[in-house]
């Protein structure tokens, strides 16, 4: 089996469609480690750029001013061994008035001891919008060490919609770190949905910036643990200017011996502007759990269908 | 079908349930009556088998089962289910896989759909609603009996059903109820509302942790709109005689404090 034939199956188990990557609507990148497998550019993108680098990969992407692009771009990265380092530098300019969605899937099916760096940066143009949505499979044995980084850079008007899944297999240790900067009207939403078990070691930790006047903001943390896991979430908004507008919101679900840790930090410096937080940790809701109980469920099984409802 | 006996709950000290005895028999609509605080919801906590609800003393048959140490899960199996008067609310969870949770066949998706015809909720729009926060207390209420319907549960519990439904929808959930009982399942009803008991077979007057008087619909829905509506004895917990049980003739009044 190729490399390429190896990565789609792997994609598939991180949650991809592989028949994404044969529409010719759909423009794609896979890479394995530093090696890039399959790339394809679409209309609409001004600049679709993939560099190999002794470690990783090196990827600039920049849509033509004014373009909607339809179909989502689908990105995949991973490691096939079990051993490896892979570093990945991304480059996104979503030109003012575009649009664009990409979807990032990151696997790594065989992960006993590989470490995955992610730093990337986006800048939205105005009244433009990024879609960015990355679900991650890091195999069953705990193996794997991801750190994704971001900055994001949202112009006047402008919209970002990220989400960031791990929900299958185990975790690792991971490491999240995004940051968000939101001019006038722009809007920032930000979610994290993590499932760890073992001992998986989580930590998140997702910034906005609110700039420029009503600016708007969501954080949005899900992290269930069970076992031994342990999980740290820190959601910070900053309201700089007149009548912007944040909200960080984080549920944890704590099972069997694992710790989890919200922190949610809130600052304002401008007595128009409003910024919210809501954080609650514990175990499942009692109602929820005997409710689905009701229905003739065990109690593992009512947990798993709350838990997989929260963090879909 | 469900036989309770000498049933006494105490929370934190206070009595709540104080010897019920109570027999539900098979394929009826048999109606709890009372007033806010007589322990209604509190029975049917117990005959679920909720965490914190389990009874010191008095026994619970199902079926001919002793249920009285069985979980929620073995008693719903068992075919017995409750619908919550104050449903919860799940984050991510659509009213498509809610409302199969209690079928065996989780793909049937004809008897999820009528379920939720039944409760007057249009399926495709309510189908891949998710039963969270973004419902009113309505349709959440309606998607909860649409998931006993879906079930087919021997034996449901309804604590409240008509709690967050306006009275012209009333009618409408009376109906749902009465559809329940023809599509086989025996109807265990708790209300406040004496217009509630009129689709029984039998109702049940509930007053400070105890069974008072059972008999016919209307003779039971006077009663309790003359007698117990303005009797005072709920405000003052644990002051009605114990041993005043089933078919107990005798009225409620001050005369007992």
């Amino acid at each position: 089996m190729s490399d390429y034939e190896s990565m789609v199956r792997a994609y598939r188990k991180a949650g991809g469609d592989p028949r994404v990557l044969r529409d010719p609507k759909c423009a794609f990148l896979v890479v394995n480690k530093n090696k890039i497998l399959g790339k394809k550019k679409i209309e609409g993108i001004k600049v679709f750029r993939a560099e190999e680098l002794p470690k990783g990969v090196k990827i600039t992407l920049i849509t033509q001013k004014g373009y909607r692009i339809e179909k989502p771009v689908y990105l995949c990265f991973g490691i096939l061994p079990k051993r490896g380092l892979q570093e990945i530098y991304v480059d996104v300019k979503i030109a003012d008035g575009s649009s664009i969605t990409l979807i990032a899937h990151c696997t790594f099916p065989n992960a006993v001891k590989i470490k995955h760096i992610m730093s990337a940066e986006f800048r939205i143009g105005k009244g433009a919008f990024l879609g960015y949505h990355e679900t991650h499979y890091h195999g069953e044995s705990g193996g794997a060490e991801v750190i994704p980084q971001g900055k994001i850079y949202i112009d006047k008007g402008g919209r970002l919609d990220t989400s960031f899944t791990l929900i299958k297999g185990k975790v690792g240790k991971l490491r999240i770190d995004y940051e968000a900067r939101a001019k006038e009207k722009a809007v920032a939403e930000l979610v994290v949905k993590v499932y760890g078990k073992g001992d998986d070691d989580i930590r998140i930790k997702e910034k906005a910036i609110l700039d420029g006047p009503y600016a708007k903001s969501l954080i949005k943390a899900r992290v269930a643990v069970k076992d031994r896991a342990k999980t740290m979430a820190i959601g910070i908004t900053e309201g700089n200017a007149p009548f912007c507008r944040g909200h960080v919101d984080c549920i944890e679900i704590v099972q069997g011996k694992a710790q989890a840790k919200a922190l949610p930090i809130v600052q304002v410096i401008d007595d128009r502007a409003r910024v919210t937080h809501e954080a609650a940790i514990g175990s499942i809701d009692k109602k929820q759990l005997e409710t689905v109980m009701a229905r003739g469920l065990s109690k593992e099984e009512a947990i798993d269908v709350v838990v997989k409802g929260m963090l879909r | 079908m469900l036989e309770i006996k000498g049933l006494r709950l105490t929370l934190n000290g206070h009595p709540i349930l104080r010897g019920i005895n109570l027999e539900v028999k098979k394929g009826e609509i048999h109606t709890i009556l009372g007033v806010n605080g007589a322990g209604k919801s509190s029975l049917a906590y117990c005959l679920m088998g909720s965490e914190g609800y389990r009874p010191q003393e008095g026994r619970i048959r199902f079926l001919g089962n002793d249920i009285t140490n069985l979980s929620i899960s073995q008693r719903a199996r068992m075919g017995l289910t409750l619908a919550w008067q104050e449903s919860a609310r799940f984050e991510g969870l659509l009213a498509r896989e809610y409302l199969s949770l209690g079928m065996r066949n989780r793909g049937d998706s004809k008897r999820v759909t009528h379920a939720l015809e039944l409760v007057a909720l249009n399926p495709k729009e309510f189908l891949g609603r998710a039963v969270d926060k973004t419902l009113s207390g309505g349709e959440r209420k309606r998607i909860e009996l649409a998931s006993i319907i879906a079930m087919r549960p021997k034996l449901a519990i309804l604590d409240e059903p008509d709690s967050g439904i306006d009275m012209l929808s009333l009618d409408d959930i009376l109906n749902v109820i009465k559809s329940m009982k023809k599509e086989g399942s025996t109807i265990f009803l708790i209300t406040h509302r004496e217009e509630m008991a009129s689709i029984s077979d039998r109702v049940s007057l509930m007053c400070d942790g105890l069974i008072v008087k059972t008999g016919k619909p209307k003779e039971e829905m006077d009663y309790f709109k003359l007698h117990c509506k303005p009797c005072p004895t709920h405000k003052f917990p644990g002051k009605l005689k114990e041993g005043t049980t089933e078919n107990t003739e005798k009225k409620l009044t001050r005369t007992q404090r």
